[in-house]
């Protein structure tokens, strides 16, 4: 199957990635020869097969409800690209 | 005497013990080494040498203090050790090989980094890997392609490939890797080293950075089975912050005292001996299964009939998983920001600066495979498909213990070999990918060597937990042959 520019520049957007055009282009042939290569998965009848979510049997567990020791203000500030006042900083998210 | 940097890890320890070296000795020989011969390998992102000068030098004190006052030595007091750049290392830069991550130092430690820790190992440096663990060649990484000690104009394999190169090349006795579709089994083999890819949720993921977490799995690479069993039992156990972790003991250790393969059913899948695979690997790996049926070992031929739909089923799972897993890279809590015109606009141009072109590809791909009308087509029937190939070793393991395969089709290929394909480059994992899908272990030793002198590894599959009955074989095997104890000429 052929992914077209159009469906490329969606996948982006969703994807939250600015590509450059040239990229697009690379994006649109690669994806479509990957897409076609994974498309042999239709020919098998799953009709009667469950999906694995997990390959062991998940153990749902509960733990004790105690304080524990977590990240300090400035351990979870470290790595940040801006902060201020003990905050992380970003652009205005309204105008 | 050996150059002690080429110790196992078992000498390293018993030299520790008697006291012929000190961790400081051992840890500035292999400072040294890496110094000399890292600028024509390049199996390191970051190194660490002061903090791994004083860690050696506080193991070395402690050993004095502990034995005099007749107590109990940690079981790796001083051995050096590299680690993945894709597991974290408290205060220590992890870049997962990613320009995004470029400053980025953890304020914690992975579990699995912790338990070494506990054990006493001092850590050397973050090794090279193909960006986000995504890719068989290291060529992905941000830093510049690692080089195998074999053959310097080849790739080490993929994506662990700093942490095997670190191995063949004597830069450390064993180091961490990861496995998420053949990441330490597939380059093992290209190094001609020793590495275990162990049972999903057998050791912690904990601060290991997700790539796809239905398949991530933290692994060990080493000179032996021996040596990689030692390490693999010190980081194995269940974690209560990783939620998929599980609550099994660990087993004794498989390879002490195994002597022969009495009883082991060793079977041998047709579907892994395909058209297209180097006739020498072919050779090699059933040259090795011999070995195995000579020391006791019953042969029996097998088939897992839906193994050529783990690269489609894998390539549709793990860019879902990842392209969810990676969205946390947004620019805000850590990782690179890019001058921008407001939030979303941030979040496009960090994200398209810091990845690189593979992580955006699988990233795209997760995206598509996870959207509106088209979730079921794709990520739903990979998941059903899954259950067949799980479902396939369930049935090989009602008559078999083990389940031998070659790892790679081909030795280690040459650095830009497979160009700007991405599906050629897929290929590569075909043999690796069915364990992840399945979440067995999967252990990989090197079984000989092609006209190139290029290393041959082999795999061993085996039930979930049963990583022992792996170490064992393997052990027996590496008693009867000396091709683990070959070193590149470099």
């Amino acid at each position: 199957m052929t992914l077209t520019l159009k469906e490329v520049e969606h996948i982006a957007l969703l994807a939250r990635l600015e590509l450059t055009p040239e990229e697009k282009e690379r994006y649109q042939q690669q994806l479509s020869a990957i897409l076609d290569h994974v498309a042999q998965l239709q020919a098998l009848d799953t009709s009667s097969i469950q999906t694995t979510s997990s390959v062991l049997p998940p153990q749902a567990r509960l733990r004790e409800d105690e304080v524990r020791e977590g990240l300090t203000t400035s351990q979870a500030l470290q790595n940040a690209p801006a902060a201020e006042k003990d905050q992380f900083r970003v652009p205005p998210v309204f105008d | 005497m050996t150059e002690i940097t080429a110790f196992t890890v078992k000498e390293a320890l018993q030299a520790l013990e008697t006291g012929q070296v000190s961790s400081l000795e051992l840890t500035k020989a292999y400072l040294e080494r890496i110094q000399r011969l890292e600028p024509a390998l390049h199996a390191f992102i970051t190194l660490t040498p002061d903090a791994a000068l004083a860690g050696a030098k506080a193991a070395d004190e402690r050993r004095a203090q502990l034995k005099k006052a007749g107590a109990a030595l940690p079981p790796l007091l001083g051995l050096p050790l590299a680690v993945k750049d894709v597991l974290c290392v408290k205060d220590v830069r992890t870049t997962c090989g990613s320009k995004i991550l470029e400053n980025f130092k953890p304020p914690f430690n992975a579990t699995s980094v912790q338990k070494l820790l506990n054990a006493g190992v001092v850590v050397l440096g973050k090794t090279n890997t193909d960006e986000f663990a995504m890719g068989s060649s290291t060529e992905n990484s941000a830093y510049g392609v690692t080089h195998n000690p074999w053959d310097t104009e080849r790739v080490p394999g993929g994506s662990s490939g700093g942490s095997a190169a670190a191995v063949a090349a004597c830069f450390a006795p064993a180091a961490l890797g990861t496995d998420t579709g053949g990441s330490v089994r597939q380059p093992a083999s290209f190094c001609g080293v020793t590495g275990i890819k162990p049972t999903y949720g057998r050791v912690s993921r904990y601060g290991l950075i997700a790539y796809g977490s239905s398949l991530d799995s933290v692994g060990v690479l080493g000179r032996s089975a021996e040596d990689v069993e030692t390490i693999f039992r010190l980081m194995a156990g269940f974690d209560p912050r990783d939620a998929t972790s599980l609550d099994r003991p660990v087993d004794e250790p498989g390879c002490a005292g195994a002597a022969d393969l009495k009883g082991l059913r060793v079977g041998v899948p047709k579907e892994y001996f395909i058209e297209g695979i180097q006739p020498e690997v072919e050779a090699r790996v059933r040259e090795a299964i011999q070995v195995l049926a000579a020391q006791g070992a019953q042969i029996v031929e097998i088939s897992l009939p839906h193994t050529s739909y783990a690269l489609p089923v894998y390539y549709l799972i793990a860019p879902a998983e990842a392209s969810a897993n990676l969205a946390r890279y947004d620019g805000v809590r850590f990782g690179l920001r890019e001058e921008n015109n407001g939030v979303i606009d941030m979040f496009m141009k960090s994200r398209g600066k810091g990845f690189g072109p593979e992580v955006k590809r699988r990233i795209m791909l997760g995206t598509y495979a996870l959207s509106a009308g088209y979730y079921d087509a794709y990520y739903g029937q990979a998941q059903k498909v899954r259950t067949l190939i799980k479902a396939d070793f369930e049935e090989a393991f009602k008559s078999v213990d083990v389940v031998a395969a070659p790892i790679a089709p081909t030795t280690a290929f040459k650095i830009g070999g497979h160009g700007d394909d991405p599906l050629a480059m897929y290929l590569e994992d075909v043999f690796t990918l069915p364990a992840n899908l399945a979440g067995v272990p999967g252990l990989a030793f090197p079984v000989g060597f092609d006209a190139q002198k290029l290393p041959v590894g082999m795999q061993l599959m085996g039930r979930p937990f049963e990583e022992r009955t792996l170490f064992r074989a393997a052990h027996v095997y590496q008693q009867a042959t000396d091709f683990h104890k070959q070193t590149p000429a470099i």
